[in-house]
């Protein structure tokens, strides 16, 4: 069981260059990749292909050697680099977590999430809330693969650990794989079981 | 210690709270700053560090005037030996004092990047941005792109570029480095070094710990709304035996080269916040006394440091 992506190939339009040009990559169930590369490279543009955000010009993106699922909620699920582009900014946070799975106690209370925040709009919650709670929500839908695109730099050191030991705890525990973009080669070291620079 | 009247920044008993509407018309006041200081001098880099949700953001906002419309602030807030008042402000604000903010939606979106950073200035700085820009690792065709169309390190970059354009006397850099590789981020952070050392002054708000060391003065952390410690950035490089509070030595602990050690729970929720020390609910060393009333501030060994037992 594996998320792969073959030989693919992407631009952001038919006159724009090459972003991913031939890029292949493969990660299996229970395996925890660390994928670094120069800012600008195209590690977004990757997570995005991943996830099924974005189609790639040429090859293709396997799930279990098939096309992801068109429907429903998706197997792979993306967390974003910017959270406040993630979530509806008019929608209270209730709402936004409503739509997207089962709701978990548990994991509200690993990320340290207060009830009150819910009765929110995102611009109410300071940059590091809002991304705990974008990665609970991702934990909450079930998903068999995790893209976290640096999601942990702006969080503070202690809820950085605090956050992905929650990960990392249930990732082992629902054998999930998970796909870690970070510029932190002392935090990959510390979360992945493999690391890949894309620029090399 | 430095004249009064030398600072640029000076900052005590600040408080900053929101008005709430419930579920019903019911209205609460939510204090989520309070007895905050920050003192910043001339020639200087002063990192803010902190938890997540411990009001770095809303300081910035707070210096400048932003803040939201059901946001009250109180406490003593002086740039340059003068009360910030809210025409002050709006005079300081973009010229004097200048914000690099956290979020990379502050980029308009439908201006590209390069006249977004030259503003409406006369004659405009083209040759300075565009060396900026080419320090900072930004390919030339960048000032052509509109903002959705870079990635978020290069969106930072830009950020970065157009507070440097400036000649603000104080730069307010929210988080300016994520995203960025390292060797950018050392760059920024080279930059900002040359403005202090210019005689210019920087707030460098990041989670950025171990690079904050190597290019700051001094370092503020922020927990729960409230200045628990300033301490040279010497005694962060030198570790925990050398920081007065046990929250900034949890933070040192939690780098993951330090060990990635968490700390169990999570700040207070600034509606439910103790009575005594905020740090107390996740604190080892904590006594009755600390339960009991918040801790003065105490100067010690060049810093400060809100704890009963702090040394
Ligand atoms: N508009 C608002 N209404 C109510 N509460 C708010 C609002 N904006 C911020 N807060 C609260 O104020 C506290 C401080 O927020 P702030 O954005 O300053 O945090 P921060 O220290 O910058 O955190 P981070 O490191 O996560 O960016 C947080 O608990 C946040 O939930
Ligand atoms: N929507 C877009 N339209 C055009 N170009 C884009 C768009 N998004 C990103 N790019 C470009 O694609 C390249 C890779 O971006 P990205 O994948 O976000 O990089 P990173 O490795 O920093 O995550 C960058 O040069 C960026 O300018
Ligand atoms: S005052 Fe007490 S509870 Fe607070 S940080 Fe110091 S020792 Fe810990
Ligand atoms: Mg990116
Ligand atoms: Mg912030």
């Amino acid at each position: 069981m594996a998320l792969e992506a073959k030989n693919i190939y992407f631009r952001y339009g038919r006159k724009q260059p090459w972003i991913l040009e031939d890029c292949t990559l493969k990660i299996d169930r229970g395996e925890r990749l660390a994928v670094s590369a120069p800012s600008g490279y195209g590690k977004t543009t990757l997570a995005l292909l991943l996830a099924g955000y974005l189609k790639p010009e040429k090859g293709e993106i396997l799930l279990d050697d098939k096309p992801l699922p068109a429907k429903g909620i998706c197997p792979v699920q993306l967390i974003y680099q910017h959270p406040e582009k993630a979530v509806n900014p008019r929608w209270r946070l209730k709402r936004v977590l409503e739509e997207s799975g089962k709701l978990r106690e548990d994991v509200l209370d690993a990320f340290g999430i207060e009830r009150a925040w819910l009765d929110r709009f995102p611009r109410e919650l300071s940059g590091g809330e809002l991304q705990r709670f974008c990665v609970a929500r991702a934990l909450m839908s079930g998903a068999d693969y995790l893209i976290c695109d640096e999601i942990s730099t702006m969080l503070d050191v202690i809820t950085q650990a605090q956050i992905w030991n929650v990960v990392l705890e249930e990732a082992d525990k629902r054998n999930m794989g998970i796909i870690a973009v970070t510029h932190n080669k002392h935090l990959a070291e510390r979360i992945a079981t493999r690391m890949i620079d894309l620029s090399e | 210690m430095k004249q009064k009247d030398e600072t640029i920044l000076e900052i005590h008993d600040l408080s900053v709270s929101f008005r709430m509407y419930d579920h019903g018309l019911e209205q609460t006041d939510l204090q989520v700053i309070s007895d905050l200081y920050l003192t910043v001098y001339p020639g200087e880099i002063v990192a803010v560090a902190g938890s997540s949700g411990s009001g770095k953001s809303l300081l910035a906002s707070a210096i400048l005037g932003i803040l939201p419309g059901n946001a009250t602030v109180h406490g003593h807030l002086h740039y340059k030996g003068q009360e910030l008042t809210q025409e002050r402000q709006e005079q300081l604000r973009g010229t004097d004092i200048a914000l690099v903010p956290q979020s990379v939606a502050f980029l308009d979106p439908l201006m590209k990047v390069g006249a977004q950073a030259d503003g409406h200035r006369k004659p405009l700085p083209t040759d300075k941005r565009k060396s900026i820009f080419k320090r900072l690792g930004l390919p030339d065709k960048t000032e052509q792109l509109y903002p959705f169309q870079l990635s978020g390190g290069m969106a930072r970059r830009a950020l970065v570029s157009t507070a440097l354009l400036t000649d603000a006397k104080l730069v307010i850099a929210d988080e300016p480095t994520p995203g960025m590789s390292l060797e950018q981020a050392l760059e920024a952070l080279r930059m900002f070094r040359e403005m202090a050392d210019d005689g210019k002054a920087v707030i460098l708000i990041t989670h950025d710990l171990d690079l904050a060391f190597e290019f700051t003065d001094r370092v503020a952390v922020f927990y729960a709304g409230t200045t628990v410690e300033t301490a040279l950035a010497s005694d962060f490089k030198k570790g925990p035996d050398a920081l007065r509070h046990p929250y900034s030595q949890a933070l040192w602990r939690a780098l993951p080269q330090n060990g990635f050690q968490p700390v169990c729970g999570f700040q207070p929720y600034a509606g439910a916040l103790p009575k005594g020390c905020l740090y107390a609910p996740r604190c080892p060393y904590k006594t009755a006394q600390c339960m009991d009333a918040v801790p003065p501030v105490r100067e010690i060994r060049g810093g400060e440091v809100r704890c009963y037992y702090g040394a």
